[in-house]
């Protein structure tokens, strides 16, 4: 008998974004940063949304895109697709945070924004974004998979830490971090 | 800390070239709410009669309702105000889209404009940064060409754009400001943006808008946004199918459009054509509206597609937002009866930036001046021989105030009175000097009697709601119709709706007694108001039957937004509050009793005394005077005490004034 490598069930979680749905009204980006305000529901800002809807309505581009990994250099190359006749560059479709653009970023800080799935606890039945698409250009589905152990993800810390490495160099962030600890002692 | 609100605006003198961001007073918020009231309290404060509507010395604000940009659904209308130079009265106009929420992230409720620039100049605002910029590469410009040359001009796609065409910036008296799919259409404010050689506002923001009390606040909008989606898939029974459903009428959904075509009059306001909704004409309009509309579009945080992206390759024309009712006011007074014209015409009139009612109905006017040999062949030299085409070309004309263009320009009224030899007897659908919607109905309707004759914003379309238009048939229409029907401010009027009926005694004109009619009115106007202040999309309260928000769930909501706690009586108050206000900035720009009249062949059957009841009647339950003022006990009581002192040194207003007129 052979002896199986470990693996477990894991959940994947998908948005269905139907681009001919979206009517461009951006609720999905209110939802989501009123959602991940701190305290919940205490403000919102489009601009610290996880999902931003790009769209050009005299091109007829809509695209609901969610944030995704941090990415500390921008692409080399980028693209162009045609679609249906429709133009749409490939940063429209792209889900990093990244020094190309102005997306998925805290705007005062600066520090990478990443879509969690509202997983939050108590755990919400579908993400907020989804829950304020009554136009269902967003839908929700899970589904179970089995795969393989994987090492744990980076947790937020890490993610955060390593763009601000990446930003103003290991150097001075050590600098800074040991001077802010120095000065809060007592 | 403010909640909902910023708390600051910014004070713009185009003249000196100077900005600041002022603090505003948090009493004023809780005694206007935001918005129009509190821009009806600035227009109060810094805009007296002698000051000309095109003036330097006018004032020009741009603001945020109270709930604008918060999680709300539909929060998000721009409310636009100034002295029209149209009626020479308050314009009261509004637009939706993004701009006002955008405005908020920003940090600021309100834009106050005052002073001209030296040249022609667009205002940047990017959360601190704050610049007033060269346009004169934007001269001549259509409006939404303007926006999107900002946008790549500054490679910046999310600013959000309001901006003038050509006939803004050629003082047009119905020039609008466009944004999006949205505009500020009535009242000429294009005109007053225009004057101040301002050609545009670009606004991006990126900060957070805070609320009092958030997980009770974020409730109540789910509350709203189910009742939404509940009442989106339940359309109201009864009633013509563009009036079943939320949101502006669905006019770039619906294809049917009957109830428009054979109810409204079509030319100079002036032929019904009962007979036009054929198989043939419904079948070439269908097939001509899914060719032209591309996909439903809305304004910021709303599910409802009252817009559209209109394209039209095969007839060169490029792609634009259209909305609502645009689409059959140049059909209609033009008399064309191909809906591709309306598409084609629509286009080019909001790139010149004017506004969708009065332009063809001025257009319209025209022709008939020429049809009576008033206007004559020199007057229109040049003018193509093709029926369609003449429209263009007048269009152009008065885009331009060219020629016949530089008189039609300043509308009917103003027009009919420049030109003489008897064009005053063609201007017959202006009221306050303000070209209405084109319809002309047999027997008198009390309650749209009352709302056409002292509605502040002179036209009906954004006063009325709430109440069915006609009667149900029976008794168990009736009551099916109240079963569900929360919105009612009491159950008395329940009563009063179960009691209408088609015929006999308790029917048009004598049902609504007048004193019903008062209270059926002022439910109306008070929503209004209400959505006025708070930046609430009329289509998602005020304006359909049925709507998502009414009386009941908005005071909740604006206290758990803003902190400030309102029941419905407070809440109420303050719409009352700012009713009487915009009518004391009428009044002291001149506004009496004689002015509030709805178009003489508005209704065939007409009832001279049972008007004159009503009118006074109406007086008399807003606590004004004979002469449509508010009484100096009434301003007092809504805490308006120094706006009495003022209608007084002005004499508007008698010392000793007789109370409301007695019955």
């Amino acid at each position: 008998m052979k002896a199986e490598t470990p693996k477990k069930k894991k959940v994947v979680k998908t948005i269905r974004i139907d681009v001919d749905k979206c009517n461009g009204c951006r609720a999905c980006e209110m939802a989501c940063s009123t959602f991940h305000a701190r305290p919940r529901y205490a403000s919102n800002n489009p601009a610290r949304s996880r999902v931003r809807v790009l769209f050009d309505p005299l091109r007829d581009l809509y695209v609901p895109v969610y944030a995704g990994d941090y990415a500390p250099a921008e692409c080399c190359g980028r693209d162009r697709y045609t679609i249906e006749g429709k133009q749409y560059d490939e940063c429209g479709f792209c889900r990093a945070s990244c020094p190309s653009r102005d997306l998925f970023k805290e705007p005062d800080s600066k520090l990478p924004l990443k879509c969690d799935m509202c997983q939050d606890d108590p755990q919400l039945q579908e993400p907020m974004c989804v829950q304020w698409c009554i136009t269902d250009a967003l839908t929700y589905e899970e589904r179970e998979e089995e795969v393989e152990e994987e090492p744990a993800p980076a947790q937020e810390l890490e993610v955060g830490l390593e763009a601000l490495a990446d930003r103003f160099g290991m150097d001075q962030l050590l600098e800074a971090v040991t001077r802010m600890s120095a000065a809060k002692k007592p | 800390m403010r909640y909902a609100e910023t708390g600051f605006q910014l004070e713009v003198d185009l003249s000196r070239g100077n900005i600041e961001r002022v603090e505003t007073d948090p009493r004023l918020t809780e005694l206007h709410l935001g918005g129009l009231g509190t821009n009806a309290r600035i227009l109060w404060e810094r805009m007296p009669p002698e000051n000309d509507p095109l003036s330097p010395e006018s004032v020009l604000i741009f603001s945020a309702g109270l709930l604008g940009g918060t999680p709300a659904t539909g929060a998000n209308r721009t409310i636009v105000s100034a002295v029209s130079p149209q009626t020479r009265l308050m314009a009261y106009s509004m637009m939706g889209g993004f701009f006002a929420p955008e405005l908020k992230y920003a940090g600021y409720d309100k834009i106050v404009f005052r002073g001209r620039a030296p040249e022609l100049v667009y205002l940047l605002i990017h959360n601190d940064r704050i610049e007033i910029r060269d346009a004169r590469h934007l001269a001549g410009k259509g409006a939404i060409e303007t926006a999107e040359s900002i946008k790549s001009e500054l490679k910046d796609p999310n600013l959000q754009v309001a901006a003038i065409g050509l006939a803004g910036e050629n003082r047009v008296y119905f020039a609008s400001i466009e944004h999006a799919r949205s505009s500020a259409s009535r009242g000429g404010l294009g005109a007053v943006m225009g004057s101040k050689n301002l050609k545009a506002i670009a606004v991006r923001g990126t900060r957070d808008l805070p609320v009092a009390r958030p997980a009770e606040f974020m409730e109540l909008c789910r509350e709203v946004l189910r009742y939404i989606q509940w009442r989106r898939d339940n359309p109201v029974k009864g009633v013509p199918a563009i009036l079943a459903g939320i949101g502006s009428p669905q006019e770039m959904a619906i294809h049917d459009e009957e109830w428009h075509t054979t109810n409204f009059a079509w030319g100079n306001a002036r032929h019904r054509r009962k007979d036009f909704w054929t198989r043939e004409n419904e079948e070439r309009w269908r097939r001509s509206q899914e060719q032209a509309i591309e996909r439903l579009i809305s304004c910021y945080n709303c599910p409802l597609k009252c817009g559209a992206i209109v394209r039209f390759p095969a007839l060169g024309i490029s792609k634009y937002m259209m909305k609502c009712y645009s689409k059959l006011t140049y059909v209609m007074g033009a008399m064309v009866d191909d809906l591709d014209f309306g598409f084609r015409i629509a286009g080019r009139a909001q790139e010149y930036g004017v506004d969708a009612y009065t332009t063809p109905q001025v257009m319209a006017f025209a022709m008939e001046l020429l049809e009576a040999g008033i206007l004559t062949p020199a007057d229109v030299e040049g003018m193509p021989e093709n029926h369609e085409e003449k429209f263009f070309w007048l269009l152009d004309r008065i885009a331009r105030r060219e020629g016949i263009g530089e008189v039609l320009a300043d509308g009917v009224y103003w027009a009919a009175r420049r030109i003489g030899r008897g064009a005053e007897a063609f201007d017959h659908n202006t009221i306050k000097k303000h070209e209405q919607i084109p319809i002309k109905l047999g027997m008198l309707n009390p309650i749209y009697f009352i709302m056409y004759a002292t509605g502040e914003k002179i036209n009906i379309t954004q006063i009325e709601g709430q109440m069915p238009q006609m009667p149900f048939e029976t008794r168990e229409e009736r009551e099916e119709f109240v079963r569900d029907w929360i919105q009612v401010p009491h159950e008395r009027f329940k009563e009063y709706f179960l009691n209408w009926e088609p015929r006999g005694e308790r029917a048009f004109p004598h049902y609504p007694p007048p004193e019903v009619t008062c209270e059926l009115v002022e439910w109306q106007e008070m929503m209004h108001y209400l959505d006025d202040a708070l930046g609430i999309c009329a289509g998602l309260s005020s304006f359909p039957i049925k709507p998502p928000y009414h009386i009941h769930n908005l005071p909740p909501l604006v206290s758990a937004a803003t902190g400030i706690d309102y029941d419905e009586e407070t809440l109420w108050r303050a719409a009352n509050r700012n009713r009487t206000l915009v009518r004391a900035v009428n009044n002291r720009l001149g506004l009496r009793r004689r002015d509030e009249k709805p178009p003489e062949d508005h209704w065939k059957k007409r009832f001279p005394e049972l008007e004159a009841r009503l009118l006074e009647t109406y007086y008399r339950y807003k606590g004004w005077n004979a002469e449509g003022v508010p009484t100096r006990e009434t301003l007092e009581r809504l805490e308006l005490g120094d706006v009495a002192e003022e209608l007084i040194r002005r004499k508007v207003l008698r010392e000793e004034a007789p109370a409301a007129v007695e019955a």
